[in-house]
């Protein structure tokens, strides 16, 4: 716009008339929105410490000294978490592709192949992940005879995880192919290219990128499912807030440990929205925000 | 005329109906035939079958006097013969106009990538559309899609081109970019099979023209016969129809 065109259009135009009440309307509704919310939480802060019990709570739960003297004792168990999630979640997407993958082969000497990922994403996830855990945690060392060796628990816990996990990230992959429309695969085809080449190229790509969010959901559930491998006897941030909690007879070490996976959580699923946001401005010039 | 492409009694069925009933069709090699009329009438299964994507219950297909049709034959290095343009362009939206033209090139022909975008952008210059190799298709208005969906066949140097309904999904001021290309094409001698409805356009480039009723060929011949004094009731009827809509 020129510096001339208010001139033009004149003090009280439409437009400037229009402009000055879209002002007015957007700063009354954040007004409303802020008073709104200093209202209620300014209420919930005021009443709260006057419930009866407020004190049992507070001493139980958020204890300033036992947070003090926990915490640090944490970071170094949920770094280990960490580690085990580190190490799952691209096994999991592997083994999640493959198995997505073989329930989409349409060759009849493959048949098994397809019947084999259909049993396996059904009966995975039809049992508990912890379950899984026991299972193969306890289960595999126990008949390889190498007791002796602790991490070897670790090791088929976290397998168990990715067992369990890939079947549901599976799922999530095979949604993703079969939004893919059929026109896409029809394109790719009438170029020549194979079906395996259509997949890769055209197919898979664009099945990835629709499942990311879904997919970020797996994974921040897994995040917090690896604390499961604590009934293995690995002392991670769980079993360690749990010792914790025994020595000092409070829970606020079970609060500290919940702390440490909503740092990692929330951020996580922060990226996600990021990225797919940025994805989207990439593909389309026309994407809605 | 040496013939091209060769369609003797295909029958395609979907159910119980017959979608397309005993269509025999010649093409010549350099020839353009167009097909025309009302929607439903086969036009689209028609060159998707000769592009081998739906396959035909009865009667031939053949290309260069070869049964590309037969039971059991690997449809793939056919296809790479026969470049087919979509109404919907079906551009591939995660790849960038050049990947999308490459692609096939890459992977079928296994050309380096380098090389196969580098005659990409070439390619796509001689369409028009030299500035866009590396934006996303999404940010093309249709017309241009459309130019890079054509690209995108020709990248395989097919030796027959099928084009279904190209300008159907086009903003009429976009239309003639479109047109323009399958000109260039005709003088080029490339051989096409073109469904349209845009009437003007069949009379002006087609060497031949059919039409296309309820999944029978009722007419074909030069476009001045069958635009001028078709011989067929319904044929009249149809042409009738597109003229009071205003489509002539």
């Amino acid at each position: 716009m020129t510096a001339s065109a208010p001139e033009l259009a004149g003090p009280t135009s439409t437009r400037t008339r229009r402009d000055r009440y879209e002002r007015r309307q957007r700063r009354r509704s954040i007004g409303a929105a802020t008073t709104s919310t200093v209202v209620v939480v300014g209420l919930l802060v005021w009443l709260i410490p006057k419930t009866s019990g407020w004190e049992n709570v507070q001493q139980s739960f958020f204890s300033p000294t036992v947070f003090r003297d926990v915490f640090p004792e944490l970071l170094g168990p949920f770094w280990y978490d960490v580690q085990i999630f580190l190490w799952c979640a691209p096994c999991i997407v592997v083994v999640a592709l493959l198995i997505a993958m073989a329930r989409n082969v349409r060759a009849p000497a493959l048949y098994p192949i397809r019947l084999f990922a259909i049993v396996y994403t059904d009966v995975v996830r039809g049992v508990p992940v912890l379950l899984w855990i026991l299972l193969l945690g306890f289960g595999v060392p126990g008949i390889l005879q190498t007791r002796e060796w602790y991490g070897e628990f670790v090791i088929w816990g976290s397998v168990a995880l990715v067992v369990a996990y890939s079947a549901y990230v599976a799922e999530v992959f095979r949604a993703g192919i079969e939004g893919v429309h059929e026109s896409q695969r029809a394109a790719a085809r009438s170029l020549g290219l194979t079906a395996g080449q259509t997949m890769r190229g055209v197919v898979l790509p664009q099945a990835v990128r629709r499942v990311v969010p879904p997919l970020m959901n797996d994974f921040v559930s897994l995040q917090k499912d690896v604390a499961l491998i604590s009934v293995l006897g690995p002392v991670e941030v769980l079993r360690r807030a749990q010792i914790e909690v025994a020595r000092t007879f409070n829970f606020t070490p079970y609060v500290a440990a919940a702390l440490l996976f909503l740092c990692v959580s929330i951020p996580l699923t922060r990226l996600t929205d990021h990225l797919l946001q940025r994805e989207r401005s990439v593909m389309s010039a026309t994407a809605v925000r | 005329m040496n013939e091209k492409l060769r369609l003797e009694g295909v029958i395609k069925d979907f159910g119980d109906h017959h979608v397309l009933d005993a269509v025999d069709l010649d093409v010549g090699d350099g020839e353009v035939v167009t097909l025309i009329g009302a929607s439903g009438s086969g036009k689209s299964t028609l060159l998707r079958c000769v592009n081998l994507l739906e396959p035909i219950d009865d009667g031939r297909i053949l290309l260069d006097g070869d049964d590309i049709s037969e039971p059991g034959r690997n449809p793939d290095p056919i296809r790479r013969r026969i470049g087919l343009v979509f109404q919907s362009f079906n551009l591939f939206p995660h790849l960038t106009v050049a990947e999308n033209v490459a692609l096939a090139p890459r992977k079928v022909r296994g050309r380096s990538r380098r090389e196969a975008e580098a005659e990409a952008v070439e390619l796509l210059g001689r369409l028009g559309l030299a500035g866009k190799a590396g934006e996303y298709p999404d940010r093309l208005s249709g017309g241009q899609q459309q130019r890079v969906a054509i690209a995108r066949s020709l990248a395989m140097d097919p030796e027959v081109m099928l084009l279904d309904e190209i300008t159907s999904a086009l903003d009429p001021e976009l239309v003639g970019e479109v047109l323009d290309v399958v000109r260039g094409l005709r003088e080029a001698g490339m051989t096409m099979l073109f469904a349209t409805h845009e009437m003007s356009f069949a009379r002006e480039i087609s060497d031949r023209v059919c039409f296309l009723d309820d999944g029978r060929i009722v007419e074909s011949g030069p476009p001045d016969t069958i635009f001028g004094h078709p011989a067929e009731e319904r044929t009249r009827r149809f042409l009738q129809r597109v003229l009071e809509a205003g489509r002539m």
